[in-house]
């Protein structure tokens, strides 16, 4: 909410500005401290004030009251700062930022937090990064991730592959945490085959308190990425509440499973890639080692695919248009990966006009099985792909990169490319 | 500055007696320990790009904060694993009600605040704090106090170890709401400072929203004199030490003006800080300090203090700059420094102090101070130490301090600047509407005044007894217990009198909870052990234990009227002689064995007319 028309017009007579210095008397009370920004949820008749104590408080103009402006707002110069040195014969990290949580900071205006922190800022706040590095950093998008769409996936890989074929020790990759697992797992896939490790790393608390895990979670995975023999493409987030132990993830297999926690990120049917503490960091699976060779991406996708996920009493009129009127389509279907009968119908349809269909699990813990019950029968005869434990997010990415890159699609998505689907599940993950 | 001797503002801490602030956790401590995880925390600009001063100095103690989260009374929201919820309304209502009763002005949109604390208390690593309402007052002896402001904040989380590099911290306490209110500099007496703060605490009880027990009201002091500076002295939770930190506060600042007057006289100047290192002269010290320090691995540093001899500890210890430029030292983690005007001694020999005397080059008035540490804490140290004893040419430096029990002040921080405030964007601003305050007046609690009258009038026991149930927020449930079995009398007495008393032993009277009391009443109605007892219960169930339970320890399970008999005919019967030569003037000498064996078995006034019986069987009336 903004301003009402009337205290708008006076503020505007006035040539206010926020940070400008205002008395207010209403009703004989007097109020003075520096005008805030109006928040989004403020009364539209509300100034807040900044008061001397600091405090702000919201005061309603009446129109009886008298507004004076006491002093103008400042302008401030900005800092000069600190020439980085580079010692050249450090290793060279490369930072690309793509906006979200780890690089924002408040808007004082709405109250909300903005992605717009530049990589060099957050770099900035960081300093303990260049005592191990060279930083090179550059910001590619300043978006939230939900903004994120395919063809951001399909600019990051390209500038990724720039950097390790420039020789990057390794790329870091700043991003919101809505659609990490997403962009993660198109950059596996469009990757391909990478020399140094690329690592995608968030935030859920932003950067502009002091109980972010923006810093440790940056510093973690500079120190991953440089002091262990590991070329993939992966996600390193908090692996409990503390701030002192850290999970690396393959970025096809992991998933937001929280709205809030640090720890939210989570590998599924797999152990983490690697487990950080105080203890030092254990390597839970054999994975691609540094080398020399150059990235040769692939980034065309498919974009005409649909993700859908089954419940019951599903209409297949609602879904005709993403599944027959598409070129692709990923289900996460109940249990062993099933759907009613009504939607195998339809599911036939489209796989014989020629739009595969891709089965997954909403259970996302568990491979699909569609030889146990009759429902799975029906769906194997209606021609459905089914590709073990994939996440149904990364069988959605697969789908859209294998459709552009490959002649045989079933083959391609029943074939591990990035780690993405496997034999076998331990007990205890 | 005014006529006044000393001026002082309190602000009050008080917790509400609600759900958490931001969550809907229960606002209770717990006692156990359960899972623990650890954080980090680092400073950051306010939204004026200032960094604030106590901040930094906290971050560059590099610690790490363990937090233990006790189910039930912490949350996600408590871990900062989760935003907080909206402000609790009961909360706010209350601070409202509390803004109402001062004539404060309320602000039309409250507006919550990060206020940057990274000490670790916070796991946000910000307290949230909203100024609720300005300007109001109240009256005192037909004097006009001034309260400042109101807030609503969060309490931090609490402090349970220190160790290491790591402070642990409980959560139970974190986000329980907070009631800070803030008086102007209008106390003039330390016991002036007293009656307003018991004031405050009175007319707080009235809202019944307020927690009661150790802890659950905090009073800051902000003290100067004339010529002095603002001293604050953070969280005292006594109410009666509260005049003696104000004397002993005025008496420091007045020490700190004489010694800059001292100082002054002597020409001297500001201090160079040049650390020499004299581990050499101290190679053979019997100083237990010294020798711990030096075995492993560290040095003895030296400053040299120009001018500064006689102020560290001189004139019989009325000037005392020593244990000042200590204190400050000690902020940098090592124990302690020593001083020429307290050497030679703590195993530091004469020799020893000649032979630094000549390594400095010391004139007659020059002192120095030395620290046994590693080498660059003790240069850490002792940079302090010259800082705070430049500090010294200038007066009283302003700073927060913390209470000790025996009524004097540490050094803690540097007062905390007003830039470490910036808004708490993930509360939405809350619009008082004048419905809400309608309400709000329509139904403002009993004055404590009236409260006091109320309970003479209707339940005939004295002002004295009423003032002290209010006072103490006894009150309402003196009125169900007067209502439900008719004990007001003995009630007023226990609440008044034998309370009180107990806490002069040092029981934690607070404790008790009131569906215990109200359980001990009924029994007492039930005859189950007789009112002379109940001290002794109420003092054995100030250890958590029921009246039941209290009444089993003690033996006190009533005595039927022939066990009475019996007893009281025994002791006639062996006393029978006495009894024959004194007839019915044998009572009085006779009720102390009585009461003896029937204390808190038989109420009083039926033993004595049991043995009145006795003896009028055996003189054969």
């Amino acid at each position: 909410m903004s301003y009402s028309q009337t205290l708008s017009r006076r503020l505007d007579s006035l040539l206010v500005r926020n940070g400008d210095t205002l008395r207010l008397v209403s009703s004989g009370k007097v109020h003075e401290g520096t005008l805030m920004p109006h928040h989004d949820f403020s009364d539209p008749d509300v100034l807040v004030l900044k008061l001397k104590s600091g405090y702000n408080v919201g005061v309603k103009v009446g129109e009886e009251d008298t507004l004076e402006v006491i002093s103008r707002a400042e302008v401030k110069k900005p800092v000069a700062k600190d020439e980085v040195v580079k010692e050249g014969d450090r290793p060279r990290v490369a930072i690309i930022g793509t906006g979200g949580t780890i690089a924002s900071f408040v808007d004082y205006r709405t109250g909300a937090v903005h992605p717009a922190l530049s990589t060099e800022a957050l770099v900035s706040q960081v300093p303990e990064l260049e005592d191990y590095v060279d930083i090179d950093s550059k910001v590619l998008f300043s978006i939230f991730s939900e903004n994120m769409a395919p063809s951001h996936w399909q600019e990051l890989a390209l500038a990724v592959a720039n950097e390790l074929n420039k020789g990057a020790e390794a790329v870091l990759i700043p991003h919101g945490t809505d659609t990490m697992g997403y962009t993660a797992a198109a950059l596996a896939f469009m990757l391909g085959e990478i020399p140094r490790p690329v690592i995608l790393v968030g935030a859920q608390r932003s950067s502009d308190r002091p109980s972010s895990d923006a810093n440790s979670n940056l510093i973690a995975a500079l120190r991953f990425a440089v002091e262990q023999d590991v070329a993939e493409v992966c996600v390193l987030m908090h692996d409990g509440p503390s701030d002192d132990s850290f999970a690396v993830h393959f970025g096809t297999r992991v998933r937001k499973m929280h709205t809030s926690r640090r720890d939210a990120f989570k590998s599924i049917n797999v152990y983490p890639l690697a487990n950080i503490s105080d203890d030092g960091t254990v390597i839970n699976h054999p994975c691609r080692r540094k080398s020399d060779i150059r990235v040769e991406p692939r980034i065309e996708l498919e974009k005409d695919v649909a993700l859908l996920q089954y419940y019951p009493g599903m209409k297949p009129a609602h879904f005709e248009k993403a599944l027959s009127g598409g070129k692709g389509a990923v289900i996460a279907g109940t249990g062993l990966g099933h759907v009613n009968k009504d939607m195998v119908g339809l599911i036939e349809n489209s796989v014989y006009g020629g739009s595969p269909v891709v089965m997954t699990s909403q259970c996302l813990n568990g491979c699909t099985n569609l030889t146990v019950y009759d429902t799975g029968r029906d769906l194997l005869r209606a021609g459905v792909i089914t590709v073990q434990d994939m996440l149904p997010e990364t069988a959605y990415v697969k789908l859209m990169w294998s459709l552009a890159n490959s002649d045989d699609v079933t083959a391609t998505m029943q074939t591990p490319l990035a780690n993405e689907m496997g034999e076998r599940r331990e007990m205890d993950v | 500055m005014s006529e006044h001797e000393l001026t002082c503002g309190i602000e009050i801490h008080q917790q509400l007696d609600t759900t958490k602030l931001f969550c809907s956790c229960r606002s209770e401590l717990a006692e156990s320990e359960d899972e623990t995880f650890l954080r980090r925390l680092r400073p950051t600009a306010s939204e004026m790009g200032e960094m604030d001063r106590a901040a930094l100095l906290e971050a560059q103690k590099k610690m790490s904060f363990r937090y233990q989260a006790p189910p039930g009374v912490s949350c996600l929201v408590d871990a900062d694993e989760e935003p907080p919820h909206r402000a609790d309304v009961e909360a706010t209502d209350t601070v409202l009600t509390f803004a109402t009763m001062m004539n404060a002005n309320i602000v039309d949109e409250i507006h919550f605040m990060r206020k940057l604390v990274i000490d670790g208390s916070n796991t946000t690593g910000f307290q949230r704090t909203a100024l609720i309402a300005m300007d109001g007052h109240l009256d005192l002896n037909g004097r006009k106090i001034g309260i400042q402001s109101i807030c609503l904040e969060e309490d931090s989380a609490r402090k349970v170890d220190v160790g290491d590099g790591e402070i642990t911290y409980r959560l139970d306490r974190l986000g329980i709401p907070l009631i800070e209110i803030a008086t102007g500099p209008d106390m003039h007496t330390p016991e002036e400072v007293k009656e307003v703060a018991m004031r405050i605490g009175t007319l707080l009880r009235a809202t019944k929203r307020v927690k009661r027990g150790i802890g659950s009201i905090r009073e800051d002091l902000n003290i100067s004199i004339p010529g002095g500076a603002r001293i604050e002295i953070k969280g005292v939770q006594e109410l009666r030490l509260l005049p003696l930190y104000v004397e002993n506060e005025v008496k420091r600042q007045r020490m700190l003006l004489r010694i800059r007057d001292i100082l002054d006289e002597r020409g001297v100047g500001s201090v160079e800080f040049k650390p020499v290192d004299a581990t050499e002269a101290f190679k053979g010290s019997q100083s237990k300090v010294i020798k711990g320090a030096l075995k492993s691995k560290g040095k003895v540093i030296a400053v040299k203090l120009p001018g500064f001899a006689g102020v560290l500890n001189g004139e019989d210890g009325s000037l005392r700059l020593g244990s000042e430029l200590a204190g400050r030292a000690r902020t940098r983690g090592v124990k302690g420094i020593f001083h020429s005007d307290e050497l030679p001694a703590y195993g530091i020999e004469a020799e020893e102090v000649d032979a630094l005397r000549n390594l400095l080059s010391l004139k007659d008035d020059d002192a120095f101070a030395i620290c046994a540490a590693p080498k660059a804490k003790a240069m850490e140290a002792l940079q302090m130490a010259v800082d705070r004893a430049n500090e010294a040419l200038e007066g009283v430096p302003e700073e927060t301090r913390d209470p000790l029990p025996d009524g004097s002040t540490r050094y803690s921080r540097p007062l905390p600047g007003a830039a470490r405030m910036y808004p708490e964007t993930d509360v939405p601003p809350v619009t008082v509407d004048d419905e809400r305050l309608r309400t709000i007046r329509e139904n403002l609690p009993e004055l404590p005044d009236e409260t006091v009258k109320r309970l003479v009038k209707d339940h005939d026991i004295n002002e004295q007894q009423a003032s002290q149930l209010v006072r103490n927020g006894r009150d309402e449930l003196f009125v169900t217990i007067a209502e439900a079995h008719g004990s007001a009398g003995v009630a007023a007495t226990l609440f008044a009198n034998t309370l009180p008393e107990l806490e002069r032993e040092g029981l934690d009277t607070d404790s008790l909870r009131d569906d215990a009391v109200m359980e001990a009443f009924r029994l007492l109605k039930e005859g189950a052990f007789a009112k002379e007892a109940l001290p002794s219960l109420f003092r054995e169930m100030c250890s958590g234990i029921s009246p039941q339970e209290a009444i089993e320890s003690l033996g006190l399970s009533a005595m039927s009227t022939d066990e009475a008999e019996d007893v009281v005919r025994r002791i006639v019967q062996d006393r029978v002689g006495f009894v024959r030569e004194k007839g019915m003037a044998a009572i009085g000498p006779l009720m102390g064995p009585v009461m003896a064996e029937l204390r808190g078995k038989v109420d009083g006034k039926e033993a004595n007319s049991l043995l009145k019986r006795m003896i009028e069987e055996v003189i054969g009336r």
